[in-house]
């Protein structure tokens, strides 16, 4: 293992709660509807983290508790049965609903796991039921996808049928860029986890050989073990290198060889490479800070330090698996400051004084900091972009070097005046 | 338990946020989990404001629940009070925090600091955003001047003529995330200067807590968004005797009215009085020829209260427009926007489902809809024209160009506002009327997409599917051809209108001459 440099850190935190990933959760599953059991605190933070107006009736509402469910439980769960029977009766398309727990649902203690088994009997055959909590007192932004998943694998069928399962939300093209590379390889049964369809999920077992995408998912991965699935230990494929690492890792589980790999994603490489140089150009040099919040900070500092040349200051995340973050950890430059968890004013200390060129944050600090003449980039925008694999590699690199290239071209001077 | 898509306020602490970041050297501690740190993102990127909100969230997480979340709530205020220094300090709660009961207010307290405390009671569970905001302006501005009560005579609204000075007033209510707040109150001022009345203080909008204690320097006090500001106001005439006004400058006759009231108030001759009408270029646009096709056009109204009964009475008597639906989510003022509705002959729609408002528009069949961000949305689904005149923000209602709904600009604002669209209705009816025409470029787009020039669309789509209505109306090839002669922007309403008496006769085939029998039947 590299030489980094581990820190802790408690304190006020600036960062989402887990039940914003439903924003990019449904619209994976489009027929699955997400009902968080909450607060219109709830209701407001989805639709203000989405970011955009509804332009159709969504496929996530808040179960808003009033009042009257405060004082007694009972009465809560007849209420939230109400609340579901309207709700399948307007949307007969539905076929999985998730139950999803808040802050609030989760202090008063309301029994989301019993609500669910008893809707899953009335309405066997229909729709299915589970439930899991994105509460942001027990999630942080991205884990509200890893306690979905989890809580989807007791739905899983045993099978002992070799595959290689990619798990993690992916943007299809890329999932579709993906079974194709494997394919090629010669890797024939691929599925993907969550599926694009809720009611196909696949079967699992231990013959089952489980790839991440993404890093987010230490609960998925601990039950999908249990389940005697095999995980596949390689970095996360984001940029070149992860990407190439993570192929191999997969290829090495099946059995192929190397220069099989190299023969197929040489090429990919080769052109990713090229488009990679302008944006290296820019990044080059410049010096990073990374504030915590989807967890993919680690990776991201990785390409950014090793294909991008940039120099990073500190490398925060919202939470830490040595674990599972064992590979990318040692491909990381030696005295890598990594801070897990957050005191957000002690940090923006920090920003201020090492003085960066570039600070990927949340959407509640990018201005303020601009405002500051420091250039930011928004981490949200990590888990709504097709940023996986090689050939997205530049595509990735582009969303760090764009603000800086705004910069100069905002300060610049071209244009003579006649 | 209510089922919520998309909420129009948010929880009341957002309220108070808007207040506290309003204004200068105020602090506020909430005590809440991590995931509410998201509010600061509604005035970062909506507002586009260039600091942080004033706001220290406790992020308390699911393992301080088993310990002491008081201890943490102390430390996080401790904290906050020695970097920030503010000079009034706001502790409150969200939703969660409401539930585990640790009183941050009274800890507060307890604390031994000289700066003012103001304890926010905001319970999550029954409240809105509005009304937390205007809870929150209350209690700070009950706070920061409850010691002078007891020593203050009552304040006469004629106090200036003792003093020989120009009379003071105060203008309360504008915020952040209010609608054009920003350029509201510049257009006030300088009405009211022009007037030869001055401001006192602006509040919460750039106020700091001397200022608030400064309020009493006035003579009367302008209520500007009674959401936001008509607690306080009254609380202030209890206390002090300080009148307040009712008006809402919003259109020509208001802005009239409301410089006639603050006159009226202070007993200050009105000198100008012709010279008003002039103010503003509404009245002449609205009477030049060219705006006779404006006459009676269907408008479909929703928003905040204020808005939405400022809106009505402008569409109503300013522009001649025929009001075929008034709504509001702010319950707060479902009283007033009832009876704004009543006198309109129309049913007012208080709710805060956006699903309701869009089926009320749909069967209003508007020619323009004026409504909030999420009304926009509704009326391009069904290819209405629209312009957004209240809350909820949206980026898009933060324009970089001075743009206020009030006073004399306002009124020219709100003219080309709600005007373009319609003209650009307009030229959609010249669209669907040239396109047979050989000139005609085939694909010509209409900038409502393509939802209102479709007139195939119209007739083929479901409607053929289903054999025409669900009443099992079947509308023959000649009754099919004649609707498309039909303007686009009333076919809804005349195909609606003439299924409705086709079933009232009990005939099962629409001809073209249904439709004319229809067409008489009535108008």
């Amino acid at each position: 293992m590299s030489k980094v440099e581990f820190n802790k850190e408690t304190g006020p935190r600036e960062v989402f709660c887990g039940l914003t990933s439903i924003v990019w959760l449904h619209r994976r599953m489009p027929d699955a509807f997400f009902l968080v059991v909450g607060s219109r605190t709830c209701a407001h933070l989805i639709q203000s983290a989405a970011g955009v107006m509804i332009f159709a009736e969504p496929r996530f509402g808040t179960a808003i508790l009033e009042e009257k469910d405060l004082a007694g439980l009972a009465d809560a769960h007849e209420e939230l049965d109400r609340v579901v029977n309207d709700l399948i009766a307007r949307r007969p398309e539905i076929k999985t609903l998730f139950l999803v727990g808040s802050c609030p649902s989760e202090v008063i203690k309301l029994d989301l796991a019993t609500v669910a088994e008893k809707l899953n009997k009335r309405f066997f055959g229909q729709v299915r039921f589970v439930n899991y909590s994105g509460s942001g007192i027990e999630t942080t932004f991205t884990q509200g996808e890893d306690g979905a998943l989890k809580a989807l694998i007791p739905l899983m069928e045993s099978s002992n049928e070799e595959k290689l399962l990619l798990v993690g939300t992916l943007a299809n093209n890329v999932e579709d860029r993906f079974k194709k590379i494997f394919r090629n390889l010669g890797i024939s049964n691929i599925e993907s986890f969550p599926p694009r369809q809720s009611t196909e999920l696949p079967k699992i077992g231990k013959n089952t050989k489980v790839l991440l995408t993404q890093p987010y998912l230490s609960d998925t991965v601990r039950d999908l073990k249990h389940r005697g699935c095999e995980i596949i230990s390689a970095p996360f494929p984001l940029g070149i290198e992860g990407s190439t690492k993570w192929f191999l890792a997969a290829a090495r589980a099946f059995n192929i060889s190397e220069l099989k790999v190299h023969e197929i994603i040489s090429p990919l490489i080769n052109r990713s490479k090229l488009a990679l140089e302008s944006h290296k150009e820019i990044l080059k040099g410049k010096r990073l800070f990374l504030l915590p919040e989807s967890q993919l900070e680690i990776s991201l500092a990785r390409f950014l330090h090793n294909e991008c040349e940039m120099d990073l200051i500190e490398v925060g995340t919202p939470y830490l698996n040595k674990d599972l973050m064992k590979e990318e950890i040692n491909l990381l430059p030696d005295n890598t400051k990594i801070v897990e968890g957050q005191h957000v004013e002690k940090q923006l200390d920090r920003v201020r004084e090492s003085n960066p060129d570039l600070v990927v944050c949340g959407m509640g600090l990018a201005n303020p900091l601009e405002a500051e003449g420091i250039s930011t980039k928004w981490s949200i925008e990590m888990v709504f972009s097709p940023i996986h694999g090689i050939d997205q590699a530049a595509d990735l690199a582009g969303l760090f070097s764009k603000p800086l290239r705004r910069n100069q071209i905002l300060t610049s001077k071209t244009l003579v005046t006649h | 338990m209510e089922l919520t898509l998309w909420t129009y306020e948010g929880p009341p602490h957002v309220g108070a946020m808007r207040i506290a970041s309003s204004m200068k050297d105020i602090h506020y501690v909430l005590h809440a989990p991590q995931g509410d740190t998201y509010a600061d993102l509604l005035f970062t990127m909506i507002e586009r404001r260039g600091q942080r909100p004033p706001v220290t969230y406790t992020t308390f997480q699911a393992r301080d629940l088993g310990g002491d979340t008081a201890e943490l709530v102390k430390k996080n205020i401790k904290e906050a009070v020695d970097r920030f220094k503010p000079k009034t300090l706001l502790v409150g709660e969200s939703c969660t925090a409401e539930l585990i009961q640790d009183q941050p207010g009274a800890l507060a307290k307890g604390m031994g600091f000289d700066m003012p405390i103001v304890n926010l009671e905001l319970p999550a569970y029954s409240k809105k955003e509005n009304w937390g905001a205007s809870e929150t302006f209350y209690q700070l501005t009950r706070t920061l001047l409850k010691e002078k009560v007891s020593s203050s005579e009552k304040i006469s609204p004629l106090r200036w003529k003792e003093l020989g000075r120009r009379p003071k007033v105060n203008i309360l209510g504008p915020s952040l995330l209010g609608f054009r707040c920003r350029d509201d109150v510049i257009e006030i001022q300088r009405i009211l200067s022009e007037q030869g009345i001055d401001t006192n203080v602006v509040a919460p909008l750039g106020a700091s807590p001397e200022d608030i204690e400064r309020l009493i320097d006035a003579e009367v006090n302008i209520c500007l968004y009674q959401e936001i500001a008509e607690a306080s106001c009254e609380w202030l005439k209890r206390n002090f005797g300080m009148e307040y006004t009712n008006t809402i400058p919003i259109g020509i006759k208001n802005t009239i009215e409301f410089i006639n009231e603050v006159h009226n108030k202070l007993d200050l001759p009105l000198i100008n009085k012709e010279e008003l009408e002039h103010k503003s270029k509404l009245p002449w646009y609205s009477k030049s020829v060219d705006s006779n096709y404006l006459t009676g056009k269907r408008v479909f109204i929703f928003g905040d209260g204020t808005h939405a009964i400022a809106a009505a009475k402008i569409a109503k008597e300013e522009l001649g427009f025929e009001v075929v639906g008034l709504g509001t989510y702010s319950r707060e003022m479902a009283r007033q926007v009832r009876a704004t509705a009543k006198d309109l002959n129309v049913e007012a729609l208080i709710t805060n489902n956006y699903l309701e408002v869009e089926d009320a528009m749909k069967k209003a069949a508007p020619e323009l809809v004026l409504g909030t961000q999420m009304e926009r949305h509704s009326a391009k689904r069904l290819g209405i024209p629209c312009s957004v005149i209240s809350t909820p923000m949206h980026v898009q209602d933060v324009p970089a160009r001075y743009s206020p709904q009030m006073g004399w600009e306002g009124a020219n604002v709100i003219f080309d506002d709600w005007v373009h669209p319609l003209m650009m209705g307009l030229e959609e009816h010249l669209i669907d009327m040239f396109k047979h025409d050989f000139e005609f470029v085939d694909g010509h787009q209409s900038h409502l997409g393509h939802t209102a020039t479709q007139t195939k669309d119209f007739l083929n789509s479901d409607e053929k599917k289903e054999k025409n209505s669900k009443e099992g109306i079947i509308w023959t090839e000649s009754g099919r051809a004649e609707l498309t002669k039909v303007p686009f922007f009333v076919r809804g309403k005349v195909k609606t209108n003439t299924e409705k008496y086709a079933i009232l006769r009990g005939i099962p085939e629409i001809s073209d001459e249904t439709l004319y029998d229809a067409k008489a039947y009535f108008s």
